[in-house]
């Protein structure tokens, strides 16, 4: 007697009809695109390691990478004045927050390029008493547009990342505090080696997504003229009209940012998950 | 007679509306474990507190070795400590935490150094050396790189005692240190402190557990909604407690 049953799995068929649909469309989108003859790929390929673009890939990952890492000791170091006992402190750094978070980025890229130097006609950096000037210029030298697009980025960053770190730190349990002031810990001591650890692994996934969403937005610089990868693309697009191709272009080098900062932001959270295994236990209970 | 290593008059605390102590009279002496036991909401861990300045009295006033909590005094003014200041008398008392509060990233002897090298700035090599030998005094010299998850609670409160030790504390204070544990690692622990004890470490435990408090305490007290309601020798307050609350309170955990 044969009692071998076969199991047969649910089908699920809508998963089929769905997924057919969407080849179809994206087949329908690259053949019209391909046929209209705008999108040329040999004109793709010629660009994309071109000495002017590879300039601006250079420019782009030279900006976030310096804002970023500025805004991430101006988060640390505002996260840290909005949680003090401190009234001065605390309200200086949710005013900051209040004021970077609550305008575009791009308005406060015109307002360092365009709005500052007319405001403030020079910078000068005078000792006082002794008279001894370290540095004087000219705010319109000062000011160039990679002077601007860095101080509006990492400032702007800065009150993200505040946020971020403020949570992070509100993550650790208070026994800690309790268990370092009791050592005999200063306040300053048990920041640095007992919370700001512990909060690490609330802030790094976070960090990540804010330095990915930062490799993009430095695209904005390209309207005070900083020559990052778009602004290079459309000086080059404005000269010879190969738009699409040069946008290809800038978006297959954002894409390879993005992707290589999506592996690096994977093997910090492996990194800093580690720590922290008592404190995945308690949240449990 | 030698000064008193912990003093209290008419000390008060209130949270907001909420009184937690009314008025506690106390006193320790230098070389004795005092346990206080009581209800809970007693105000037992609240006075604990307040000894190293986690929490800071409303009004009344505490002693720690002939100093007041908080405070520094020139002629007739007292100064409000400035917070490196009350770090610095904190460095001093040893505190063991219910919920043990070791730190989750560091190793066990990391977590015993740490004080030692950042506070009291002793050689990491020195502060190393003294680390292995507490550890080992507290029965775990074998895991001293281990992290504290990977540890029992009696093991990790065990860290914990040793940690505070490391301070070369002249007091020692233990809130409910055995309260978080499994039942069959209580003793672990409180054969530690029996041995401190035995050492002749100034000691404060709120505790409940009354076995300890009848065979290794030299001074009970007893107390009850945020004062001190009944003190004496362990084995006369067990045996025949005056005041009724005590009597109570007596009867439903002996």
């Amino acid at each position: 007697m044969d009692t071998a049953v076969r199991a047969i799995p649910v089908r699920h068929w809508g998963r089929w009809v769905s997924g057919g649909a969407v080849v179809l469309l994206v087949a329908w989108l690259v053949w019209s695109a391909a046929r209209s003859g705008f999108v040329d790929a040999a004109q793709v390929r010629h660009y994309l390691f071109s000495p002017l673009i590879l300039q601006g890939l250079r420019a782009t990952v030279i900006l976030a990478v310096l804002s970023q890492a500025t805004g991430i000791v101006l988060g640390v170091a505002f996260a840290v004045m909005r949680l003090s006992k401190n009234a001065v402190a605390s309200w200086v750094a949710g005013a900051y927050i209040w004021f970077f978070r609550g305008t575009p980025v791009l308005v406060q890229l015109f307002f360092w390029y365009n709005g500052v130097p007319s405001v403030w006609k020079s910078i000068d950096v005078t000792l006082p008493f002794i008279h001894t000037t370290l540095y004087s210029a000219r705010m319109v030298d000062f000011m160039t547009p990679f002077m601007a697009a860095f101080l509006g980025l990492a400032l702007n960053e800065g009150a993200y990342m505040a946020e971020i770190v403020r949570a992070g730190i509100l993550s650790v349990d208070p026994g800690q505090v309790e268990a370092a002031q009791a050592l005999g810990m200063t306040p300053l001591l048990t920041m640095r080696r007992i919370v700001l650890p512990q909060a690490m692994r609330v802030i790094v996934p976070p960090t990540g997504n804010e330095f990915i969403s930062m490799l993009k937005t430095t695209s904005l610089a390209s309207a005070i003229t900083y020559g990052e990868l778009l602004r290079r693309s459309s000086d080059i697009y404005s000269t010879n009209l190969q738009v699409v191709p040069l946008l290809v272009v800038a978006s297959l080098w954002y894409l390879v940012l993005t992707t290589v900062a999506s592996g690096g932001q994977y093997l910090l959270e492996r990194r800093f998950g580690r720590a922290g295994s008592s404190v995945r236990r308690r949240r449990r209970v | 007679m030698t000064a008193p290593m912990v003093q209290a008059e008419r000390v008060r605390k209130s949270f907001g509306r909420v009184e937690a102590l009314r008025g506690v009279d106390l006193t320790v002496q230098p070389g004795e474990v005092t346990v206080i036991i009581g209800p809970s909401g007693s105000g037992k861990s609240t006075f604990l507190r307040c000894i190293n300045h986690l929490e800071q009295i409303s009004s009344g006033r505490l002693w720690v070795d002939g100093e007041l909590v908080g405070y520094r005094q020139e002629g007739d003014r007292l100064h409000e400590l400035r917070e490196r200041e009350v770090a610095g008398r904190r460095a001093a008392i040893g505190m063991v935490f219910q919920r043990f509060n070791l730190f989750p990233h560091m190793t066990v002897l990391q977590n015993v150094t740490e004080a030692p090298v950042r506070v009291k700035r002793i050689p990491a090599g020195r502060a190393r050396a003294t680390a292995s030998a507490l550890l080992e005094r507290v029965g775990l010299a074998g895991k001293v790189d281990s992290y504290p998850a990977e540890l029992s609670g009696g093991q990790q409160q065990r860290v914990a005692i040793a940690r505070a030790l490391a301070m070369e504390p002249k007091l020692m204070l233990f809130d409910e240190p055995t309260s978080a544990l499994d039942p069959e690692l209580v003793g672990e622990v409180l054969a530690v402190m029996r041995d401190l004890a035995a050492d002749g470490m100034t000691m404060i435990v709120v505790t409940h557990e009354m076995g300890f408090a009848r065979e290794v305490g030299h001074h009970l007290v007893f107390m009850d909604e945020g004062a001190v309601v009944e003190e004496g020798p362990p084995r006369q307050v067990f045996a025949e407690p005056h005041e009724p609350r005590t009597r109570a309170f007596l009867s439903k955990v002996l």
